[in-house]
């Protein structure tokens, strides 16, 4: 009898430590993330006290004068990961659609691998690949044909003028979207799979071809996965540090094209940490940081009340 | 096999066999659909209905290892040669499945989907298009005030009559139902199988059950299949009072299968 309630009385013993380890985990994550924005912050204060709301909008960068400005790293990172994005939508569309509906089945497992290998490689692969292989052929062959045809446009021409050098904020979102891909290709094929057989039959019964069924079914069924895909792409996007820094030049300049090197946030931090002497120097860019981790969470909170609202409406139809 | 023409065929089917991969699922199988009757195709599972079905608008095209040979006439033209446009074809013959399939988008643009694939109606024209189909697929009453909410809120009755609109809005000649009623309540069963009577006035209609009460009330025809023959085509009180034949026979009599 006494032994038996030495055994429950341990029992309980190790289920109060068990509980209590994975409690200490779950807010230690919470901590961890506290600890981050409040040494962000902190870091920081130096920058916001002697430039104010002004950092966002200034495009200096005078590491000699002291003034310093995010305007042109916030510029880049956007534009930068809206090239990606740009380019690398549709093109996931498409191979995930060509995976799912098109390709024969004895090559849809190597070409699946294959995309899934493409997110495995280091970025800074991306990176070297992109400043030795690819910016060269880009500056040789596309620059050109792109100065000739969409630099001469009104009103978009400015952004496709400028010397066909090879790196810039085309090069680094080129390159982006190529790492994005896998991505954003591997979460649609696997959305597209769960698309009911029934529900697409259907579709193909009524005489749609398989553009219209991708199209006009599985695309709206699947909205919030495809979403969520392009939110990860996304994501990787505006963070990805190594690859950018090889091929964007890294210039604070302000330039309206985008053949002009840039300078994205992460690749400024990555560049500069090292050589920045003085307090005012490593403040700035650790506020770059927070910037940079509060752009990052926006991003995450807008496609996060997109989906919330998506489902909404959903409930509400339904 | 001696299998009796029907009076006023609408689809002949001469020697058809069907494959997956080398697997022969239908067996030099003859047959005629009557014109704007009910023809039911009852049997134990695997026996070929569905495969027989999907062969009529060719859905097994979908899948590679899949195929048709013989012959399948709608109006003389053979649907199985390779030069028939499968787009038009679809036009021709609509089909529902045994689970509603309504698609992700509100119910007028269901219903609007398939139409727009073929037609291009004015708004106007596409109203009274969406209202026809809806009417003729006892729906229009329940729906007709929430057409901008989505189909996929409907109930599994409503939905399934939802599919069936969507199906007779593109107006087929044929329309081909997988065991439409499978996945259905006895009511909603009752609504599809009055809805059923009242569409023979103007399509052709095939339909493939696991239920033979269900074949004995609706329809005029009834195939009997067994393991990917035809055994008996006949008029559905010969086949369930009277059958020819003994297989057919120890089925429906519940003997076997």
């Amino acid at each position: 009898m006494f032994s038996h309630e030495a055994r429950l009385k341990r029992q309980a013993l190790f289920d109060l430590l068990f509980r209590s380890l994975t409690r200490v985990s779950a807010f230690g994550v919470l901590a961890l993330l506290m600890a981050i924005i409040v040494s962000l912050v902190v870091g920081s204060m130096p920058a916001i006290h002697a430039f104010g709301f002004g950092f966002l909008t200034s495009s200096d960068w005078d590491p000699v004068n002291d003034k310093f400005g995010a305007l042109i790293p916030i510029i880049g990172t956007l534009v930068t990961s809206g090239i990606a994005l740009l380019i690398g939508i549709p093109v996931s569309f498409g191979i995930a659609l060509f995976l799912t509906e098109l390709s024969p089945r004895i090559l849809r497992r190597p070409l699946g691998i294959a995309i899934e290998l493409l997110a495995g490689i280091p970025s800074i692969i991306y990176g070297m690949w992109g400043l030795f292989v690819f910016a060269p052929l880009f500056a040789d062959h596309v620059e050109p044909w792109i100065n000739k045809h969409l630099g001469t446009l009104s009103y978009i021409g400015p952004f496709f003028s400028g010397p066909p050098m090879g790196i810039g904020m085309m090069t680094a979102g080129i390159i982006l979207s190529i790492m994005v891909i896998p991505f954003i290709a591997s979460v649609m094929r696997d959305v597209f799979d769960v698309v009911p057989t029934l529900l697409k039959e259907s579709a193909y019964g009524l005489g749609a071809t398989t553009w219209e069924v991708m199209w006009n079914i599985v695309l709206p069924y699947t909205k919030v996965g495809v979403a969520g895909g392009i939110m990860l792409g996304l994501g990787r996007a505006l963070g990805e540090t190594m690859a950018v820094t090889f091929v964007i030049g890294n210039a604070h300049e302000l330039s309206k094209s985008l053949l002009m090197p840039g300078n994205s946030i992460s690749s400024a931090l990555a560049n500069e940490f090292t050589e920045a002497v003085g307090d005012l120097y490593t403040s700035s860019l650790i506020e770059l940081g927070l910037i940079l981790f509060f752009i990052t969470f926006v991003v995450l909170s807008i496609a996060r009340y997109m989906l919330y609202k998506l489902g909404q409406r959903e409930g509400q139809a339904a | 096999m001696n299998i009796e023409s029907v009076a006023n065929p609408k689809i002949i089917i001469k020697d058809l066999n069907f494959y997956y991969g080398n697997y022969r699922a239908l067996k030099d199988i003859n047959l005629s659909i009557a014109e704007k009757m009910v023809t039911a195709f009852i049997g134990p599972s695997g026996c070929g209905k569905s495969t027989l079905l999907r062969t009529f608008n060719r859905m097994y095209q979908l899948y590679p290892k899949q195929k048709a040979t013989g012959e399948i006439m709608l109006d003389g033209a053979n649907i199985l040669d390779s030069k028939q446009d499968l787009n038009m074809l679809r036009a021709k013959i609509g089909m529902v499945f045994q689970k509603p399939t309504p698609f992700p988008m509100s119910i007028y643009d269901n219903i609007a989907f398939g139409v727009k694939l073929y037609e291009n109606l004015s708004k106007h024209d596409m109203e009274a298009r969406v209202e026809w189909a809806l009417r003729k697929a006892a729906l229009w009453t329940e729906v007709k005030d929430k057409l901008k909410q989505s189909g996929t809120g409907l109930s599994g009755g409503q939905q399934q009559r939802l599919c069936i609109a969507r199906a007779i809005a593109v107006k087929p000649q044929v329309l081909l139902l997988d065991e439409p009623t499978s996945a259905l309540d006895p009511i909603s069963t009752a609504h599809i199988e009055k809805l059923i009577d009242e569409l023979k006035e103007d399509f052709t209609i095939v339909i493939v059950t696991h239920n033979m009460q269900q074949a004995a009330r609706i329809s005029d025809y009834t195939a009997y299949m067994y393991l990917g023959d035809l055994i008996e085509l006949g008029e559905t009180s010969a086949v369930f009072t009277n059958p020819k034949r003994k297989e057919t026979e120890d089925y429906i009599t519940g003997r076997f299968g």
